[in-house]
């Protein structure tokens, strides 16, 4: 764990009292049975919010803390944990877009609205089912834009859409001309394909050419904060498992073979936890962002790959059942590493970044 | 020249690296500058030039080899600050320190420890000068892993004891003055039967025998002791302490293993950079073998997190002024890691990466060679990578023995 200061300290306390007493993965339960599109509690979205959860990346002058992307992971930490269902990451992603690329006058209409939870927004970028940014075919001409996004995270809650276009990133509001078609996805959270049919988009004319780039390292490592949670989270609840498990006449914890998949698992786990907080903290330093923050992402889609399969494994076949939780953790987890770049992806990436 | 500072102020650090400036440039020999310390390691004799033994004297003088030592027994008696300002500047110079070994590594750490007074006096000073060439007495052939097995005994003659046993993987044994071990002096008690004593390896029946390894090379030896007289004063703590006292040891065996400076040097060049040397390349100037490129990318983003992970025990120990629960972590991933690069260097030159002497071989390939089969020995030795698990399962995670 980074070492952190003491208002570090107080937010991610209060993210894991709150994540841990309000929001358990029976929240999630609930959200599911629900069977609604959006798939969030929207009253507790907005406590999230109103605990200043929603502006920690957003600069004070618009309503934010300006506390850091390090602030931003812990939170997203603690409710990785408890799979707490909520726009949060998404807004924090889109907010970050417009922090960046914003005019001054888009930053004012949109931040305040993002940080105080009274407003949410996505990123979409996508166009198919793998991440690929190089391949984008949306165009805007005369103000309308054109395209279709595919699997957008939390659209069907979004009231802006902060979408790719081949010349740049531009907000949409959601109304007329953007369609939405769910996509159930594994995780049985809010996804959709989204098209864009001569809807009004306003372009984010700053941050420089790198800007989509530069958003899309702050998605990856603000999502692999919450994949390091619920990595976290499964390996203690298996640990936990695993020293209460009798078969044989033994607590499955003393088998020497378990103790070292155990062993590997938190070697892994610490090398995941290195990568992520340090890809976060580059971001605050702005210094080498994106190889820290593709490394960040590679260490947590390989590393929760690893530990959510192991997590059912050594549980046996109550891991296998819909009633214990671990198997959330593993269907969710798959829908995160596809996100903002699979494995694959990201070692190209880091490949290209190295020069070979 | 001015005495060690007590106090870390800003003023202070400087007046501080102005000394050690002042030091470097008075003591320094030119011709020494970026070479690395031959003397450190275990892996070779002690041929020391003039200009080698000047600059080892000049340091050990200073105590500055062993910064953070105590003042009385010849260590620098810095703080860790100035200690850091010392490594700063003669990094910058060039400079290596010219003391080390495994009286540095484990040995002087331990003594001070669990060390009475007068072993302290008669000790440490020498290590501080670089005088006394330390080797480990611990491995035996059935004992490796299950250490507490071992069988060397040393028979209580009153004020000295018989020692009559094997050894074996005694680092640099055939270049070492003194052993420290750990013999038997109790049979019937597996592990306080255990006791810790130094030997003088030009005592009457100790033996050393150069073992070849699968490298070439013979840094590690059999020892065999035939009634060797040890002096009751080379006990350390009390009879039966050993283990305990052992342990301790083994810590910082670890700790010096995973860390060093000299893995993440090696490990420093690119991979990738090194494959667009020996590999095709496309006409985008990217390997052509996209296969071994996802192979090299995969290696160095775990590399990278290894580097980040080992960075981070540094700062959550000094913030909490205790050990990480991570570096337990460190040996067993940092051995696993620094294997796979040799692998995958080979991998990258082909039967070019497989040179054993001769022309046609650059002295970087062949040492690459020697490196990657000596390089087996590094999850094996220091606490195998199953005894890191075993560690790390118990004593971090909790996981009971089976009853």
């Amino acid at each position: 764990m980074a070492v952190l200061n003491e208002e570090q300290e107080m937010l991610r306390d209060m993210a894991r009292e709150w994540a841990v007493n309000e929001s358990p993965v029976t929240e999630f339960r609930k959200v599911r049975a629900s069977g609604e599109p959006e798939a969030f509690n929207r009253d507790a979205y907005a406590t999230m919010a109103q605990m200043g959860w929603a502006g920690i990346i957003v600069p004070e002058a618009h309503g934010g803390s300006d506390f850091g992307y390090m602030s931003a992971g812990l939170v997203f930490e603690e409710l990785g944990k408890t799979l707490t269902a909520s726009p949060l990451l998404a807004t924090t992603i889109a907010a970050s877009a417009i922090a960046l690329g914003g005019s001054e006058e888009q930053k004012a209409r949109w931040l305040p609205k993002l940080a105080s939870g009274e407003a949410i927004a996505t990123l979409a970028v996508d166009e198919g089912a793998a991440h690929d940014p190089a391949a984008i075919e949306t165009s805007v001409s005369g103000g309308k834009i054109s395209g279709k996004k595919t699997f957008v995270h939390e659209a069907h809650g979004a009231d802006l859409f902060v979408v790719a276009a081949k010349d740049g990133l531009y907000l949409v509001e959601n109304g007329a001309g953007v369609t939405l078609t769910t996509r159930k996805l594994t995780d049985q959270r809010s996804h959709a394909d989204v098209t864009f049919d001569g809807a009004a988009a306003d372009k984010l004319a700053g941050g420089g050419d790198s800007l989509l780039d530069d958003v899309l390292d702050r998605a990856r490592v603000l999502t692999a904060a919450e994949m390091l949670g619920m990595a976290q989270q499964v390996f203690d609840v298996t640990l936990e498992y695993l020293k209460q498990r009798v078969q044989f006449n033994q607590v499955l914890a003393s088998f020497q073979a378990l103790q070292h998949r155990m062993a590997d698992l938190f070697a892994d786990l610490a090398q995941m936890r290195s990568a992520v907080e340090a890809g976060l903290q580059a971001v605050d330093s702005g210094f080498g962002v994106a190889r820290a923050a593709t490394i960040a992402k590679a260490e947590a889609n390989r590393v929760l790959h690893t530990i959510s399969n192991q997590g059912i494994q050594l549980h046996g076949g109550i891991g296998m059942t819909d009633e214990y939780d671990v198997g959330f953790y593993l269907k969710r987890a798959r829908v995160l590493e596809a996100s903002w770049g699979s494995s694959s992806f990201l070692k190209d990436r880091y490949a290209s970044l190295g020069g070979y | 020249m001015a005495t060690q500072l007590e106090a870390d102020t800003p003023t202070d650090e400087e007046a501080f690296r102005a000394e050690v400036q002042a030091f470097l440039a008075e003591n320094f020999p030119a011709e020494l500058k970026n070479k690395g310390n031959a003397l450190a390691g275990v892996d070779g004799p002690t041929d020391e030039t003039p200009a080698m033994k000047a600059w080892r004297e000049a340091v050990g003088a200073k105590g500055w080899g062993t910064p953070t030592w105590p003042k009385q027994y010849g260590g620098g008696g810095l703080t860790k600050g100035q200690a850091r300002i010392v490594d700063q500047e003669f990094a910058k110079a060039g400079a290596y320190n010219p003391i080390g070994g495994m009286g540095v590594m484990m040995f002087g750490p331990t003594l001070l420890e669990y060390g009475s007074e007068e072993q302290k006096m008669e000790h440490i000073p020498a290590i501080c000068r670089g005088e006394v060439r330390w080797c480990q007495g611990y491995s035996e052939p059935n004992a490796g892993s299950d250490l507490a097995n071992l069988q060397t005994f040393a028979e209580d003659k009153g004020d000295h004891y018989i020692v009559n046993g094997q050894k074996t993987w005694t680092s640099g044994g055939q270049w070492a003055d003194k052993c420290f071990a750990i013999v038997r002096t109790d049979k019937s008690d597996k592990h306080r039967g255990i006791s810790f004593l130094l030997i003088d390896m030009t005592s009457p029946g100790v033996e050393v025998r150069p073992i070849t390894m699968i490298s070439g090379t013979s840094p590690f030896c059999e020892t065999f002791f035939t009634d060797v007289k040890v002096p009751k004063k080379n006990l350390v703590g009390v009879e039966g302490q050993g283990w305990t006292i052992g342990k301790r040891l083994l810590q910082h065996e670890r700790t010096n293993i995973s860390g060093g400076g000299r893995l993440a040097s090696m490990m420093g060049q690119s991979l990738g950079d090194m494959a667009k040397k020996y590999c095709a390349t496309d006409a985008d100037g990217e390997l052509a073998d996209k296969v071994l490129r996802d192979k090299i990318a995969d290696f160095e983003i775990r590399w990278g997190s290894f580097l980040l992970t080992a960075r981070r025990a540094v700062e959550e120990s000094k913030a909490t002024g205790g050990v990480s629960e991570i570096s337990s972590v460190l040996k067993k991933v940092g051995t696993k890691l620094s294997q796979e690069r040799s692998e995958l260097l080979i991998e990258i030159r082909g039967l070019q990466g497989l040179g054993w002497e001769g022309d046609g071989f650059t002295d970087g390939e062949l040492e690459a060679v020697r490196g990657w089969l000596f390089g087996k020995a590094t999850t094996i030795y220091g606490g195998s990578t199953e005894i890191q698990n075993n560690i790390i399962a118990k004593r971090v995670l909790g996981m009971l023995d089976h009853q």
